[in-house]
């Protein structure tokens, strides 16, 4: 690929940065990855001028790892999971005197769709080329176990503590999956929907008065929405 | 009671004898625990080290004693509610927090803010990055036992503390970002003061340049202690002034492409090829001046026009996920942002750039010697809010 000159390694940071990336450079990664992993690339989606998520199995997550860092993605960002069951609480901004509104609970994934309520995200940088990855796998929801990247990425290990303390996931040959935040004792994942945010429960939020519609508020969305005040535009330009 | 020589004698042979059988079997060592109540720590974190004699043998930071749950309160709240929440992540830069969260908000309703909003935005993110590394700046003294520094760095992050107040009406917890722009515009006079207040803060740079790095203890506390290594750098995922200072050339103000006026300014990113502590400290120094730079260039680029653009008073953000990250003072700060098409985000992962920063703490803290911790700790810089969040 031509993009790849080595010009971008600048140690003291005095030469121009290189080309901000163009799509054509992602589509290039989508075929890096499909050739190292295969039928294991499930879905990607390219939005253009924006970022690239891919879904790989849930076998090969590691192997996508691999890839990937060979393929550039030195730089490690973050890991985490999403649950994607709508929560039954719902968002705990209505009102709690209304009747409480029927919820829909069907599980609809994001971006490169999914089949299972939890997936596990990463996120990687390849820093001499400017562009970034989304990785997404899903989690089978009878056995919540994928594979650790922290042989992989040693920052992994971190995140993949915090992710299976919130969210129950399990890594497999991860070093030390103890809990980061709560106490070793504590029963429940606090991020998953399902886990109820107590303190909402027991007071409803008093910011509810912000999402209510004001009285003029047809009128309100046609009038331009601030003005610079007139005295404000010192040091303008023009 | 009084020892005869044959007492005493036999004493000191006896504890020879034990020395020796020390050397022979390896001591046991000793555990140390800094924290979590240590003036190093910055707030509540816990260090256990493993000494063997002087040096660490192993050494494990703990977190968790300010964990806020952001994450889950972000998913009951609406999107202009949470930036009040995220403010209070890094609270020493705080309008730096808000300035990713909304632009991927923005991202996700496909608006962008006005080109004076634009500038403005950027204006007062430079202001948080020198009032957050000043204090960083000041606080390396106190670690080595220099107390002066950290009194010249509270007065003058003042300067820049009534800055952001008089633009905002917030010292510390701005809430100042809206989708779509800005709250208000710059009051009257703004612009001439922070023009003079960026001209002390040079001056400030100045003074810590002579006072600590021209320091011959400071030099000799710092050089060559806590050597990280590229690689070993991107591998923990180390961002910000920590990457830079291992040789990594990597600054998201420039190397990416957001709705902020970073272009408009002529400035240089900073790296440094040694990766130690002291050039941790440096890119630090050296990149407080160039915020006063670009700061002190786009005073005068404020375009006119409107702060707000055009957005419906309740806000209900597209479906969709957008990743946007910037380059906060303390390093990559993104949002994971995913919306269901509700008044509230779905699901907000942060990726705070000390959480990956301190992770890096037992490689880095391996095999050095007792007073070095403090250094290599203050050096990393982090901020607790940062870590857990």
């Amino acid at each position: 690929m031509a993009q790849l000159s080595d010009d971008t390694q600048t140690p003291q940071g005095d030469t121009a940065p290189a080309a901000l990336p163009g799509d054509g450079l992602r589509e290039g990664i989508v075929d890096t990855l499909r050739n190292d992993i295969g039928e294991a690339l499930l879905d990607t989606l390219l939005k253009p001028n924006d970022d690239l998520w891919v879904r790989v199995s849930t076998e090969s997550w590691l192997a996508t790892g691999q890839a990937l860092k060979a393929a550039g993605f030195t730089y490690f960002c973050f890991l985490s999971a999403i649950d994607w069951m709508p929560s039954p609480f719902g968002n705990s901004q209505d009102d709690p005197d209304d009747e409480p509104k029927q919820i829909d609970m069907t599980i609809k994934q994001g971006y490169t769709g999914g089949e299972t309520r939890m997936q596990v995200f990463a996120r990687l940088t390849d820093i001499d080329r400017h562009v970034g990855i989304t990785v997404k796998a899903d989690v089978a929801d009878d056995n919540q176990v994928v594979d650790s990247w922290s042989q992989l990425f040693a920052g992994a290990n971190w995140h993949e503590r915090e992710c299976h303390e919130m969210f129950g996931i399990g890594f497999n040959n991860h070093p030390d999956l103890r809990n980061m935040y709560l106490p070793g004792d504590f029963e429940g994942y606090p991020l998953k929907k399902d886990f109820p945010l107590l303190a909402r429960m027991v007071k409803p939020w008093p910011g509810i008065v912000d999402v209510e519609p004001m009285p003029d508020f047809e009128e309100a969305a046609d009038a331009p929405a601030a003005e610079a005040p007139a005295g404000a535009i010192e040091g303008a330009e023009s | 009671m009084t020892l005869t020589d044959r007492q005493q004698l036999s004493y000191i042979a006896s504890q020879a004898a034990d020395a020796r059988l020390n050397v022979e079997l390896e001591t046991e060592g000793m555990t140390l625990n800094i924290g979590p109540q240590h003036p190093a720590t910055h707030g509540t974190l816990r260090i256990i080290a493993r000494l063997d004699g002087e040096q660490v043998v192993w050494a494990e930071p703990v977190a968790g004693y300010m964990h806020r749950g952001y994450e889950k309160l972000t998913e009951v709240r609406t999107f202009p509610q949470v930036t009040s929440l995220i403010n209070r992540i890094d609270w020493l830069g705080s309008f730096a927090n808000e300035v990713p969260f909304i632009l991927a908000a923005e991202k996700l309703m496909e608006i962008e803010a006005p080109p004076r909003a634009q500038v403005i935005r950027t204006i007062l993110f430079e202001l948080s990055r020198i009032a957050n590394v000043s204090l960083f700046l000041g606080d390396l003294g106190v670690q080595m036992g220099a107390i002066t520094p950290v009194f010249l760095a509270f007065r003058d992050r003042e300067y820049i503390l009534n800055l952001i107040e008089g633009a905002t009406g917030g010292r510390f917890h701005p809430n100042f970002d809206r989708i779509g722009g800005l709250k208000d515009d710059l009051p009257k006079g703004w612009i001439q003061e922070t023009k003079g207040a960026v001209k002390k803060l040079e001056e400030f740079c100045d003074t810590i340049d002579d006072l600590l790095f021209g320091n011959e203890i400071f030099q000799s506390r710092m050089r060559g202690i806590g050597v990280i290594p590229a690689d070993i750098a991107k591998d923990y995922g180390l961002s910000g002034a920590n990457a830079r200072a291992s040789g990594i050339d990597w600054d998201l103000r420039r190397d990416q492409d957001l709705p902020l006026s970073y272009d408009l300014a002529d400035w240089k990113v900073w790296t440094h090829p040694d990766g130690d502590s002291w050039a941790r400290c440096w890119i630090r120094l050296q990149e407080t001046r160039e915020s006063c730079k670009i700061v002190g260039q786009l005073l005068d680029q404020i375009p006119a026009g409107p702060v707000m653009t055009k957005v419906p008073r309740i806000i209900k953000v597209p479906e969709g996920e957008a990743w946007v990250a910037t380059e906060n003072p303390l390093g990559e700060m993104g949002y994971y942002v995913v919306s269901k098409g509700d008044l509230g985000p779905f699901r907000v992962k942060i990726r705070s750039a000390s959480f990956n920063n301190i992770s890096i703490v037992p490689w880095a803290l391996k095999g050095v010697y007792v007073p070095d911790i403090i250094t290599i700790l203050a050096s990393l810089y982090f901020i607790l809010g940062d870590i857990d969040r």
